[in-house]
């Protein structure tokens, strides 16, 4: 059995069979992978006897569910009103620089993907990011650039 | 000429949740009927912005006969410079459990869920904790509710009532048509309150003091207080408790930053209001008042005039474009449509008077759109096309 697939069981099996079990099990399996591949999509069809047309579409509905293969760490930067007033693109291009890739991509070691997203409600805070779950807002620059630093020191794992 | 008010400071919402459990205690002692005509009397409003006097939604939901309801906290806090209910919900969670119980009390429910948004997972340790105390005291009290919480997974959409139950079905985040409302047709089809975080810690308030104490707070149809999120070009961005009924005029007044050009009120899908109209604009709910009263869910981000209008629409413009759900045509099409257009006459592409064509559009979409995204986007468009009209073309 392949791991994914022994992982889709326990999770059903912690949180149900049904339908309504079924965004707890995608977002589960997103925490263990950070993505949803269309082999794990078909697995969670075939656990929950679902069309697996239907969990496509539920999952790539939530923008929080990625189904392209992500790097260890994701990193979303708020783009929306404030965040985008208060400096954004430079936080964008500051992370940018040092990871060397560009918005959307992933890292080649699989340590860090960089996205941008929409509003994490830290307005008053902003510019604001999330690195996985963690929140890191009135960035500037330099703050940036210390916090990657420490991510990158740590083989790529949370701090 | 409007009426002037003073800004007027409160201190309900955050104020210590340490009386809880007799709260809880009295509250749960008392008739149905008898907590339904309180929260009636004191005129509460639903504080996520659009406004449905909670009173009436806790009566309509109780007369209903079913066995199996659901009392269901929105913290899909997701519009764009709103940030209060992640702050309640870090401070003071145990008055919006308690309020949850006691909706549950009057409804006759047993199972109450939080709908936390996905970008607040890092929320959920000491909610959870938080839901922990709470459970271990109505275990105490032989009192039969229990809370969930149900995570999101970023969609702004999800915010929207019906689409909040969808998700929590396990499907995409596609708001239902109404009626049937959740009252009769909620969660799982059964009937449902489903309350902001906001208005269940105002409820707290009321059974605390009463409805006299909150109702006295205000002006007519828009009562009590409320949390305003101020981000922007302001020297003081926070969260701070505002009696409700101010004029726009005060507000910039004491958190601009001596520049505003113009004030988004109730965040992306509000309304803006350009300087010229700070005087006679109120913030509440509509009503008889003489000038324009704007309803929010407590949004308020402040633009000084080095900000172009025209990238403040642009940004508002692809924020819908991202978040339509895109179920219904005006909604899907509509935003995709109004940003290649403000982009095409920015360009030059296209000339001025192609402005008129999008103005109506998002008319048709104010009509058409199932739900209120779509709905909204109009208010917005037209205020910046229509005071900023130079700035979209050149």
């Amino acid at each position: 059995m392949y791991p994914v697939t022994e992982l889709i069981k326990n999770l059903a099996d912690q949180h149900g069979r049904s339908r309504h079990n079924l965004l707890p099990i995608l977002q589960g399996v997103v925490e263990q992978e950070r993505y949803l591949s269309e082999f794990s999509m078909i697995e969670i069809a075939r656990e929950l006897d679902l069309p697996a047309s239907e969990v496509y579409g539920t999952a790539t509905f939530y923008s929080f569910l990625e189904y392209k293969k992500m790097g260890k760490n994701i990193i979303r930067i708020c783009k929306t009103i404030t965040c985008s007033m208060k400096g954004k693109n430079q936080i964008v291009k500051t992370i940018e620089e040092m990871l060397k890739i560009n918005v959307g991509e992933t890292t080649p070691d699989g340590n860090f993907s960089l996205l941008q997203t929409n509003c994490l409600g830290f307005c008053h805070k902003a510019p604001a990011m999330l690195i996985n779950y963690e929140v890191y807002t009135d960035l500037t620059p330099e703050k940036v650039r210390e916090i990657l630093t420490k991510y990158i020191n740590n083989k790529g794992k949370e701090v | 000429m409007a009426p002037i008010y003073q800004l007027k400071r409160v201190d309900f919402i955050f104020k210590d949740e340490n009386d809880w459990k007799e709260i809880l205690k009295n509250s749960i002692s008392r008739p149905p009927h008898e907590l339904i005509n309180e929260l009636i009397s004191s005129e509460l409003k639903g504080r996520g912005g659009a406004g449905f006097p909670t009173g009436l939604k806790w009566k309509l939901t109780a007369e209903v006969e079913n066995p199996e309801k659901y009392v269901i906290c929105n913290a899909d806090e997701g519009e764009p410079g709103t940030f209060k209910d992640r702050e309640i919900l870090s401070r003071v969670p145990l008055k919006v459990l308690t309020s949850m119980a006691v909706c549950a009390h009057v409804i006759g429910s047993k199972k109450g869920y939080i709908y936390l948004r996905g970008e607040y997972f890092f929320l959920q340790p000491e909610l959870n904790n938080a839901i922990g105390v709470f459970a271990e005291y109505c275990r105490e009290i032989g009192f039969d509710f229990t809370i969930r919480i149900f995570m999101g997974s970023g969609a702004y959409i999800c915010g929207e009532e019906t689409a909040l139950f969808e998700s929590m079905e396990g499907k995409r985040g596609e708001p239902r048509n109404k009626p049937p409302f959740p009252s009769t047709y909620g969660y799982m089809g059964k009937p449902t309150v489903i309350n902001n975080v906001e208005t269940l810690a105002h409820c707290y308030t009321i059974f605390e003091y009463g409805a006299k104490r909150f109702y006295d707070l205000g002006v007519q149809y828009s009562r009590g207080s409320k949390l305003f999120s101020v981000s922007g070009d302001t020297p003081k961005p926070g969260i701070y408790e505002l009696e409700l009924g101010m004029s726009l005029f005060d507000f910039v007044e004491e958190f601009g930053d001596g520049d505003t050009k113009a004030v988004q009120v109730g965040g992306a899908s509000g309304f803006l209001v350009p300087r010229k109209g700070f005087r006679e604009t109120t913030i509440g709910f509509q009503g008889k008042l003489t000038g324009i009263s704007l309803p929010t869910g407590g949004s308020m981000m402040l633009f000084n005039s080095s900000r172009s209008m025209y990238n403040v629409l642009d940004n508002y413009l692809e924020f819908f474009r991202e978040e339509s759900c895109g179920q219904c045509t005006p909604c899907r099409v509509g935003c995709q449509q109004l940003l290649n257009g403000i982009k095409a006459v920015k360009r030059g592409e296209k000339n001025a008077r192609y402005l008129e064509k999008l103005l109506r559009l998002t008319e048709t979409m104010q009509y058409t759109a199932k739900c209120g995204l779509g709905q909204s986007v109009a208010n917005s468009f037209s205020a910046i096309v229509e005071n900023f009209r130079e700035e979209m073309i050149y």
